[in-house]
């Protein structure tokens, strides 16, 4: 039996980072918002206390953040030629669950995208022509950083982000990232501070010519207050970010920066354990009613409300729509459809070097901190020469050394015994790595659609991941592997371990939790899922959040990208749709 | 207190005596013995026994962990840092029965890039792995893996990870790819889970444990931060219940005070 509840202006399915953004400004903004979030609600006191939080088997190994396989995962196949099966333990990318989802337990690596991102197609074809594309579906976002910029400013600010600018209206800044789009103003907070590491490799990249610049970080650097009045705290460097909570209220999260605004409104009703099932439309199929969800006690309930913004994981976005029969399912044999279309990931190529005689104290560290280098990301290089499109940004990340996971040994150790124990022993702490993070490339075969067999402990089907690597990835890794290889010459290390990417896309080796795409933005319903204000081309009253509306992936990480979209799309809801609620295109 | 630093971390937790013993202008070069001479208390002393594993199964596992990770200068062997009780505690525990394991049929073999598709928790694969590949050893060697000398078993590992032994009933190379990473697992997590006894795989490696906070600290470029490691255990049950209760009170209460209270009620 479903029980009727009262309707409400707003419902947000998840409430992390984004439904944490849309209940702040809805509340603020006196509306009735309700957050359905099927975890556990969480917080800093008690849930990331030391000495509890700082235990890498609990958190790191065994996920204890994280979406449990066990009641809901995904299946995965290379091509359309595979029976897809079921990624029975996940660990090649790992979707966070509970109060403030992946922003819980993120690194807090936060960048805007570069302009060219944003026409990835149009830049492209218009400087090299089509062909550079090498058959990639990639598309043009339908938005301008220009467009894009306060939205970015304002997450700065209410995330607290640390950084140093390189680009202020127009003028270059010294220290900062010279490649960057103009940014308004200086960032909140000054830059973290620099490790051995960072420093070896800032010293290396200048002398081959490059231009580094601290990362921009989400671990707050100073005690600091939010325009609306949220307070954090200052990072320690304690090097437990990752798949970790934040002891210090250092780390911005939803549950420093939104989620208590939203509450201090008195317009905010967050529901926990609550999974929702289905959106439901009227009669038309041109406007949700409705969602169901089932709570922790198994009972199910039909949440009224006028409008809907999906804000969980966005594989589990796109599910949902898929699911509820909003849009129409992306078919990759005609290339017609749109949900599920164009899904794609990150790209990731490392270097590992070791010295003879150094410390690096790499268990000291902190999520964002980081020396970087842009020169190869983008089209901020010139393309002429390479086979690809896009490229890398180039980090030494300095985000702590728990010892489980991380014990890098030189090549050719073998993988137990006494010498690989010997090589453990002496790299340690004598070893950093450097990594080419890159953008990914939509194309035609690469997509997401309803598994046929298996199926959730809700009984709803899985979610089928249909991805490999294509022509520009690869290539984009052997060139990267290069300029890695380059590096270690110049930082002098006395091994260097560089291998770029070959083969297929490997579901079990984690390489980043960056599922992008699959209800895509646009300016054509015939080609994207929502229109430029992330609401459904189809459903008026249904706006779809996150990284799933990124035509393609830029290299950077997502974070601030699809935050800064949340900004935008609650902003423009505030002002244009809730007047006059209809298709804002 | 945007300047804690890892001596605050141990006052804040209640260890006082460490505190004086690290404390603000103590040489950046932190010698080990500086902390060891700090008048920290004993640990509680728990038993550890196996729950799990039969007396077979224990024996074989104590003899693959010592070939995995074996004594050397730097620190014992995994077995003698008790990683076969970790082990034991993980078997009987939610992971050694399928937790966060996707569980519903039908089941097939895929490719690689699919991974693991066994219709078998954690138990049943060192269950039916140890059997099996003592039953090689036992048509091999006429004995069953812990009596063989050290050259036949390292033999057996490297059959069963480069795939020369073949067993019938679990492929053999996820049966011992599971084994490595829980020996590595147990060598470095906590001490509270059985394993990294006495910290010996975080001292061989210069790991400081828990008590984290670097900030006074991390531009001190290139030169060794080598302390004592810290548990959690030596920070839950390290000192006098009442002060700690009292510490960790005053740490939350100054924690609240300056960043505001998160917690919301309802």
């Amino acid at each position: 039996m479903t029980t009727r509840l009262k309707s409400v202006d707003v419902v947000t399915i998840g409430v992390g980072w984004t439904g944490g953004i849309v209940a702040a400004e809805l509340t603020k903004a006196g509306y009735h918002v309700v957050g359905l979030e099927r975890g556990e609600n969480r917080n800093t006191d008690p849930d990331f206390e030391i000495p509890q939080i700082h235990d890498e088997l609990a958190y790191a190994v065994r996920h204890k953040f994280m979406q449990d396989a066990a009641k809901d995962t995904y299946t995965f196949r290379n091509d359309v030629e595979q029976t897809a099966l079921p990624i029975r333990y996940l660990s090649g990318f790992l979707p966070g669950t509970g109060l403030g989802g992946a922003g819980v337990h993120w690194n807090g690596q936060t960048w805007r995208f570069l302009p060219w991102d944003f026409e990835t197609r149009s830049a492209t074809v218009k400087r090299y022509g089509e062909e550079k594309l090498n058959g990639a579906t990639s598309q043009d976002w339908g938005i301008t950083y220009e467009e894009l910029e306060p939205s970015f400013d304002k997450f700065d600010y209410a995330a607290g982000i640390a950084g140093k600018a390189g680009n202020i209206k127009g003028t270059i800044q010294p220290g900062g990232n010279a490649f960057e789009g103009p940014r308004s103003r200086e960032y909140p907070n000054p830059p973290m501070k620099t490790s051995y590491a960072g420093l070896l490799f800032r010293e290396a990249a200048k002398k081959l010519g490059y231009h580094p610049f601290p990362q921009p970080s989400a671990n707050v650097t100073r005690p600091y207050t939010n325009p609306d009045g949220a307070k954090f705290g200052a990072c320690v460097y304690c090097g437990y970010c990752e798949r970790f909570g934040c002891e210090m209220f250092a780390k911005s999260s939803p549950q420093l920066a939104v989620i208590p605004v939203a509450m201090k409104t008195g317009n905010y009703e967050l529901r926990t354990g609550c999974n929702v099932t289905k959106i439901n439309l009227d009669s038309t199929g041109k406007r949700a009613v409705s969602v169901t969800y089932v709570d922790g006690l198994g009972r199910e309930f039909e949440q009224p409300a006028e409008m809907i913004f999906l804000t969980s994981f966005i594989l589990n976005n796109v599910r949902l729509l898929l699911v509820s029969g909003v849009g129409k399912p992306y078919d990759p044999a005609s290339g017609e459809g749109v949900i599920g279309r164009n899904y794609t990931y990150q790209m990731n190529t490392g270097g590992t070097y070791f010295f003879n005689n150094k410390a690096f104290n790499s268990f000291m560290g902190a999520g964002a901190m980081g020396v970087a280098v842009d020169d190869f990301n983008g089209d901020n290089f010139d393309h002429r020469d390479v086979d690809f499109v896009g490229g890398a940004y180039l980090l030494v990340g300095s985000t702590g050394a728990r010892p489980i996971q991380y014990h890098p040994v030189p090549p050719g150790t073998p993988s137990w015994g006494a010498e690989w124990k010997k090589q453990v022993v002496k790299y340690y702490d004598r070893a950093i790595g450097i990594n080419a993070s890159g953008g990914v490339q939509a194309y035609r075969g690469n997509y997401l659609d309803l598994d046929p067999t298996y199926r959730d402990a809700y009984g709803l089907p899985l979610l089928r991941i249909t991805f490999d690597w294509g022509p520009n990835e690869l290539n984009q890794s052997k060139f990267m592997a290069e300029i890695l290889k380059k590096i270690g010459k110049a930082i002098n290390a006395d091994i260097v371990a560089v291998a770029p990417r070959t083969g297929h896309y490997n579901s079990t080796i984690y390489q980043s939790t960056h599922n992008i795409g699959g209800a895509i933005m646009g300016s054509d319903p015939e080609n994207s899922a929502v229109n430029k204000y992330l609401q459904s081309w189809d459903v008026h009253n249904v706006f779809v959040l996150g990284a799933s509306a990124f035509p393609q992936n830029s290299a950077y990480n997502p974070t601030a990208m699809l935050c800064a979209l949340a900004y935008w799309n609650v902003d423009n809801v505030i002002k244009n749709y809730v007047k006059h609620p209809g298709p804002l295109v | 207190m945007d300047e804690l630093s890892r001596n605050d971390f141990l006052k804040l937790a209640g260890i006082a005596g460490t505190a004086t013993a690290v404390g603000e202008g103590a040489p950046a070069l932190l010698r080990p013995d500086a902390a060891d001479a700090a008048p920290v208390k004993a640990l509680l002393l728990q038993p550890q026994a196996f729950t799990y594993l039969t007396q077979p199964e224990q024996a074989f596992v104590e003899a693959a962990i010592d070939r995995l990770i074996p004594k050397d200068a730097s620190s014992p062997s995994a077995k003698d840092a008790g990683v076969a009780y970790y082990i034991d505690q993980q078997l009987a525990g939610a992971w050694g029965t399928g937790a966060r394991q996707y569980r519903q049929g039908p089941w097939q073999q895929g490719t690689p890039e699919q991974g693991y598709q066994l219709n078998m928790v954690p138990q049943q694969l060192y269950r039916i792995g140890i059997a099996q590949t003592n039953a090689h050893c036992r048509k091999t060697y006429g004995k069953t893996f812990d009596a063989l000398s050290s050259v036949h078993q390292d033999e057996i590992l490297h059959g069963l990870e480069g795939g020369k032994i073949a067993l019938a009933e679990v492929p053999a190379k996820a049966f011992f790819d599971t084994l490595l990473g829980n020996t590595v697992e147990g060598f470095f997590a906590d001490p509270l889970y059985g394993g990294n006894r006495n910290k010996a795989g975080w001292k061989a490696i210069g790991f400081p444990g828990v008590a984290a906070a670097y900030t006074g600290v991390i531009e001190r470029h290139n030169i060794p931060y080598r302390v004592k490691p810290v548990g959690i255990a030596d920070v839950e049950q390290g000192m006098d219940p009442d002060p700690d209760r009292a510490e960790n009170d005053e740490h939350r209460r100054r924690v609240a005070m300056m960043h505001g209270n998160t917690r919301r009620e309802g």
